[in-house]
């Protein structure tokens, strides 16, 4: 055993020895000795022969519960407060604690716009945190735990620059991983592009962040928002519509996704009409007077683009209203629990969306996921909790096909690398640093008074990416 | 577009103006009296709507919906009554604008408290028992609740304004709308007066929140999303006036209304898509109200308050020899940032941001200090400099010290044609303007996909040359905030800087001695943008990018908090609130998830402890030490 | 004869339709203390501001040392060399009493606009000098916000005189100050007059103070003028004596 507890991400200082830190937003303490530059041999066999017994379980995902879970609010008080001053007692009398001199953990810089996306991210840290406890517990990466220094981003690209600046110069953190925002993860991005740092781009949508603005030191997990569209294209032409509307929240998210359906379905169906294009101030959307005039232009079908509080107005307004009942809609993300659930029984009926139904998906590889998670957790996962889950578990694999820390040989142990997760087995393409992760895709029904996608479909990533020739020309900046 | 669907947009209109004039009145009715900018008034909305989706869930229908509303009404006010005793009415004597950094932490703190409370999910509520169905108009189906919303407005209008004009308590707070210390010198218990307004001002914002339940759930973000509309509609129909604040509503929500209704429209051969206006529609009216009326359409001019005799600045000084010495150290201790740098990888990394905050608030501090001038706009030039050299180095390819000189000369040109306008006005007008045309260019900056990269922003903006190392851009940028705040520092103690005072401290005895007032404002307007514009200018290098967020209301209120939180009174001031302000951010953001309310907290203790902010808490100290030293 | 350095023709103002001025004119020459009286409502506000610039007349002509003023700004009309105070005494309060005079000095010589040399360091002597004839030179690095009423009427009256005008204009300048005060600041005021060759007009509550030291008093009632000459014309005139005892004059006089 390496650590007897967990590291603790938020935290306040560390004493100069090196070889304990306090963390003081929970108390607890962590023997993590991370200042010494060679850890003693014998541990090190016994992990590597402990590491390969467990190899397995961490690929097929363990189900075992993780140690300790991580959070900001104190959990399991007892335990920790009879081992902490244990351990310090130890320590202080220089007694050799089993282990914990063992290897010096690779250390991932994780920043994310914490309490801008409060929604969001709460599922995708615990995911986060069952991944690192699962990789932990079946021994780390050859030998090394995995730490995870969490910061929040600040949610704008100014103060994560400097928490990216910070992670490294002062937690010398191996690797960055994280980001939500668009625009936060574009910034961040560049700066390791820079700065020549690894950086796993886990959440943001953006299509710049791998292609017209993509680098050779970024990666980027999550299907961005041209793969999400194109995922929906084929639900969308099917149903022959002629008179289209689009309704999207008035920023670049939006707007490249308004402009790749206009595009793909123009080129599928070169009789479409776009009758009415509705671009709402984010998170302010007049939900009263949009319904309506998307209504008064009577269309066909609509495109979707709003989420969150605005989709919940729009969906309100729509019932309230009775309008644009009998009218097909298309739906980007509107069936991720973290957009779906507030809706309740109002989930909008029949929408083709694209989301994640935890409830129903029978693979494997999932329901060890979910297993796990529920047991950690005590409730289901979000989309974020895959995000979060998968990041640490696509670091792990490309940490350990690298078999080094080293930016350099990082990347390209991540061009072409093969990550199996929750969602199954997929790849980094080398052409533009994409995972192929995907998505699924159903209608919205309705059960037990609350919205599910019924019969959804996994749509592989690769699926719906351009080819490696395509995306060349896509990647000026890329080196 | 047929003429019938834009009558019915007109009269879903007048739903949306209900809901803005229910957060606006009750904004109005607080300043009005209390001359307080109450920053927290989102924050009562918020709570309003929480607190109905709360009760309405656990009541059984039909008793759901009015239950939550009856219940948010009450709990608001109470909430409202208990700030202000508890916090607002320790600093009534504080410096003007005091009350809006603690009313700013009571935002943060209220937001982490609603985290807390009810998570980080939206929660939308049930709709209004009785009112779910719709009527046929045109046509079209009208809600039925948008029809008691829509009668929502005119109804709390008539009741405020029977309030106002027909009990005592209303003719007190007409009378002290009017002249505070008069309501004081009638022997009026100042105290249970303002606390009762305050309560109601919060109960409103609750009711107008709550009213939203079935049309919106409640989320985390609300607080400041409708805090921004408070404020225009306000202004826009006046301070003070509740009918202007009625009226402003309809106009703002019609021009939406009306934006969205048209839809794509095609101009010349170009097409352009209308409803994108409604990013910035409520601000260009704004703007355009205020520069052809300067008090709103309903406001008057505001009588001459008298400042507190404790509130007045004393005369300039310069340093003593400890200060000097204290200056030098500090001078020496940035420049040796580097060096540091070697056993603390950090700390030069933190130091860059805090000389571009420094020199931020610096410049804020001269026109808001020496110029009386708060400006709620001033990330504008911030964001005009960074756009600026962004620009002309990434597109146009000019090099990195000629991107430090036009970044600036960008924002001095927005200085000049924004300055120009608002200079003539007084007070909260003048800031509301500032505030307009920071939005106005936020918006531009925000859609202008091709030059200023739209929302993302604009990347890849690494200093290049002798400035690529990080030591050398540090170096740089602390020559140029040194210098920059060593100007600032020299025009207060000149004859300008003195005019400029002049100009604050009296406009009329000013004005009769022969100073243009209007010239020397412009002329401090442009300086402090110009400056500011250099910061931004260094911020784009210093993070490599720049995006949006940079322009953002956020953005110019941190640049207000750093300012009071350093004492508004002192050319020490800025530097000081900019410091601590930096410092604070990034070591809470690490400490705790719930850390803008221990941001808040902190703030709060600030203004508590120091109603002259941390330069004036110091020269307090420094004076206490004197005395017990028994040295004059 | 001297020219007059204020001369006031045909002033006419109306609010709402109800004439606030009608038909007022009058003139002041060197060295002259001019009072300004009337009952409340009698139009004294809108004619002092008319003149000082705060007021543009619906009719008539302001002419300042021969200028023509009518409708001029107020900070146009003071760089015609008219100094004014105020009825509730402004001065800048965050600066000492001696800064207060010297950005005064500076703004009259039209010399705000420099950025670089300390104002501590410009025209202080001058400045002190006013300092001096205003019985205000003791308190010269006080912050003016600490100054008694009384001192802060007399450092009003300095930055006033700042500019070296032609003419001051001064608005019930002894309103709030006890009478002993009264006395002395008029009686500066007085001599400055004779020593400086100023013309003064002043608006004034107290008869003691207008009876007392006037050269010569113009009186208002309803808008119009209703007399103008030396004290003891005026006393004994009898449409002042019926307009201030239908309203109340024997209570100004014991005010």
């Amino acid at each position: 055993m390496t650590r007897l507890a967990t590291p603790a991400p938020w935290r306040l200082r560390r004493t100069n020895t090196g070889a304990k830190w306090v963390d003081a937003a929970s108390s607890r303490y962590s023997l993590a000795h991370t200042g010494d530059p060679m850890p003693p041999a014998a541990p090190i066999l016994a992990r590597t022969t402990l590491t390969c017994i467990t190899r397995a379980f961490a690929t097929l995902e363990s189900q075992r519960r993780p140690a300790m879970r991580r959070s900001f609010l104190p959990r399991g008080p007892i335990l920790r407060a009879a081992l902490g001053p244990l351990c310090a007692v130890a320590l202080a009398l220089g007694l050799p604690v089993t282990g914990a001199r063992a290897a010096e953990p690779i250390r991932i810089g994780e920043m994310n716009s914490y309490k801008a996306q409060p929604a969001f991210l709460a599922p995708y840290r615990k995911g986060m945190e069952l991944a690192v406890d699962q990789i932990n517990a079946a021994g780390g990466i050859g030998g090394r735990p995995l730490e995870l220094i969490i910061r929040d981003d600040g949610g704008n690209p100014g103060d994560a620059i400097r928490v990216a600046e910070e992670l490294i110069t002062r937690e010398k953190v191996d690797v960055l991983a994280g980001t939500f925002l668009s625009h936060v993860g574009l910034a961040v991005a560049g700066f390791a592009d820079k700065r020549k740092v690894f950086f796993l781009a886990a959440e943001p949508l953006t299509d710049k962040i791998t292609w017209s603005d993509g680098n050779r030191y970024t990666f980027r997990l999550r299907p961005s928002t041209y793969m999400q569209v194109a995922m929906l294209m084929p639900a969308a032409v099917e149903k022959k519509a002629k008179r289209w509307a689009i309704v999207y929240p008035n920023y670049e998210y939006g707007q490249s996704a308004a402009a790749t359906f206009k595009e793909k379905l123009k080129a599928a169906q070169p009789d479409v009409e776009f009758v009415a294009e509705q671009a709402t101030p984010l998170g302010k959307l007049d939900a009263g007077p949009v319904v309506q005039a998307l209504a008064d232009a009577r269309p066909d079908a609509v495109f979707n683009v709003l989420f969150g509080p605005d989709l919940a107005k729009f969906v309100r307004e729509m019932n309230a209203r009775e309008a644009l009942k009998d009218t097909f809609f298309v739906s980007l993300l509107s069936g991720e629990p973290e957009y779906l659930d507030p809706l309740k029984g109002e989930a909008p009926v029949g929408w083709v969306v694209t989301g994640y139904p935890w409830y129903d998906i029978p693979t494997p590889a999932h329901q060890a996921f979910l297993d796990a998670y529920q047991k950690a957790y005590g409730e289901p996962p979000r989309l974020g909790s895959i995000v979060g889950y998968t990041a640490i578990t696509s670091l792990a694999a490309g940490l350990k096909k690298a078999g080094s820390t080293d930016p350099e040989k990082l990347v390209a142990a991540f061009e072409g690398l093969d990550v199996v997760g929750p969602f199954g087995p997929f790849q980094y393409r080398a052409s533009d640093h994409q995972a192929t992760m995907g998505a699924f895709v159903g209608p919205i029904g309705l059960k037990d008074g609350m919205g599910v996608m019924l019969d959804p479909v996994y749509v592989d990533g690769l699926s719906v990416l351009p080819s490696d020739d395509e995306v060349k020309k896509l990647r000026p900046a890329a080196r | 577009m047929a003429l019938d669907a834009l009558v019915f947009q007109a009269v879903n209109g007048l739903a949306s103006a209900s809901g803005l004039f229910l957060v606006a009145a009750g904004l109005s009715i607080i300043f009005g009296v209390t001359r307080i900018v109450n920053m927290a008034h989102g924050s009562f909305y918020m709570f309003g709507l929480y607190i109905a989706v709360t009760v309405a869930d656990r009541l059984p229908s039909p008793f759901d919906f009015w239950g939550g509303v009856l219940v948010a009404v009450a709990l608001t006010a109470l909430i409202g009554a208990l700030v202000e005793l508890v916090l607002l009415r320790r600093i009534y004597r504080a410096p003007e604008l005091y009350q809006l950094l603690a009313t700013f932490a009571l935002m943060l703190v209220m937001n982490d408290a609603a985290l807390w409370l009810w998570g980080p999910e939206d929660q939308l509520g049930p709709r209004a028992a009785g009112l779910t169905g719709t009527v046929e108009l045109l046509g079209r189906r009208l809600p039925d609740y948008d029809i008691f919303l829509a009668l929502a407005g005119p109804a709390v209008l008539l009741g405020l304004n029977r309030l106002l004009t027909r009990s005592r308590f209303g003719r007190l707070i007409r009378a002290a709308t009017q002249d505070r210390e008069m309501v004081a010198a009638l022997g009026v218990n100042e105290a249970v007066l303002f606390t009762a307004v305050f309560a109601l001002g919060a109960g409103i914002a609750g009711l107008g929140g709550a009213l939203q339940m079935p049309r919106e759930p409640a989320s985390l973000t609300l607080d400041l999303a409708v805090l921004g509309d408070a404020f225009v509609v306000v202004v826009i129909g006046g301070m003070g006036s509740i009918r202007g604040a009625y009226v402003a509503a309809v106009i703002v929500a019609q021009v939406k209304a009306l934006c969205i209704a048209l839809g794509t429209v095609e101009l010349g051969g170009l097409a352009f898509n209308m409803s994108k206006l409604t990013l910035v529609a409520e601000f260009l009216v704004m703007a355009l109200v205020l520069v052809v009326r300067p008090h709103g359409l309903f406001g008057r001019p505001a009588p001459a308050t008298r400042i507190h005799a404790s509130a007045v600045e004393a005369p300039l000084v310069p340093l003593g020899p400890g200060g000097r010495g204290a200056a030098l150290a500090a001078i020496a201790l940035f420049a040796a940032m580097p060096l540091i740098g070697d056993s603390f990888a950090y700390a030069p990394v933190l130091a860059q941001d805090v000389l571009i905050a420094v020199l931020f608030a610096a410049s804020l501090h001269f026109i808001m200090g020496p110029g009386g001038m708060a400006s709620f706009g001033h990330a504008a030039y911030f964001g005009l400099g960074a756009y600026g050299a962004a620009y002309a180095f990434l597109t146009l390819g000019v090099s990195t010290p000629a991107a430090l000189v036009l970044g600036p000369a960008i924002a001095g040109l927005g200085a000049v044609v924004f300055g120009w306008f608002s200079v003539r006005l007084e007070g909260v007008y003048f800031a509301m303007l500032t505030l307009a045309f920071a939005q106005i260019v936020w918006s531009i900056v925000f859609q202008w996909e091709e030059v200023t990269g739209g929302s993302n922003g604009l990347f890849g903006v690494w200093p290049e040359g002798v400035l690529e190392s990080p030591t050398g851009f540090y170096l740089a940028s602390f020559a140029l905030v040194l210098a920059g705040v060593l100007v600032l520092r020299r025009l207060a103690f000149s004859p300008f800087g003195h005019a400029l005072r002049a100009a604050r401290d009296s406009a009329l005895r000013a004005q009769a001695s022969g100073i243009d007032i209007a010239r020397v404002r412009w002329l401090a307007f442009i300086i402090a943008g110009t400056l500011c514009g250099l910061a931004g200018t260094l911020f784009a290098f210093a993070k490599g990018s720049i995006s949006p967020e940079a322009i953002s209301v956020g953005r110019s209120i941190d640049a207000l908090v750093m300012v009071l939180l350093g004492g508004v009174q002192s050319l020490l001031g800025p530097l000081f609130g900019a410091s601590a302000f930096t410092l604070l951010q990034d070591t809470v953001m690490r400490e705790t998830a719930y850390w803008r309310a221990l941001l808040g907290a902190l703030m709060i203790a600030v203004v508590l402890l120091f109603p002259g902010g941390i330069a004036g808490g110091l020269s307090d100290i420094a004076a206490r030490l004197r005395r017990a030293a028994g040295r004059p | 004869m001297i020219a007059p350095v204020l001369q006031v023709e045909q002033l006419a103002k109306s609010y709402g339709g109800v004439r606030a001025l009608d038909g007022v004119s009058f003139d002041i020459r060197p060295g002259e203390l001019l009072a300004l009286i009337g009952p409340n409502g009698a139009g004294k506000s809108t004619c002092f501001n008319i003149v000082n610039g705060q007021l543009r007349p619906d009719a008539g002509t302001v002419r300042i040392l021969g200028r023509d003023a009518t409708g001029l700004p107020p900070r146009a009309i003071a760089r015609l060399g008219v100094g004014r105070t105020f009825q509730i005494a402004a001065v800048f309060g965050s600066m000492t009493v001696v800064e207060n005079v010297q950005i005064a000095w500076l703004a009259a010589h039209r010399t705000v606009f420099a950025f670089w040399n300390p104002l501590a360091n410009r025209h202080r002597a001058e400045a002190l000098e006013l300092l001096e004839q205003t019985g205000m030179a003791e308190l010269a690095d006080r912050p003016a916000a600490s100054l008694a009423y009384g001192d802060v009427k007399r450092l009003e009256l300095a930055v006033a005189l700042a500019g070296n005008p032609k003419l001051l204009l001064m608005d019930e300048p002894t309103a709030g100050m006890s009478t002993a005060e009264r006395g002395a600041l008029i009686a500066l005021v007085k001599a400055l007059t004779t020593e400086r060759g100023l013309a003064v007009l002043f608006t004034e509550h107290s008869m003691d103070v207008v009876f007392g030291h006037a050269d010569r008093v113009i009186v208002l009632a309803r808008g119009r003028l209703i007399a103008d000459g030396s004290v003891d014309a005026v006393r004994a005139d009898p449409k002042v004596r019926e307009v201030y005892l239908g309203s109340g004059l024997a209570s100004g006089e014991r005010r």
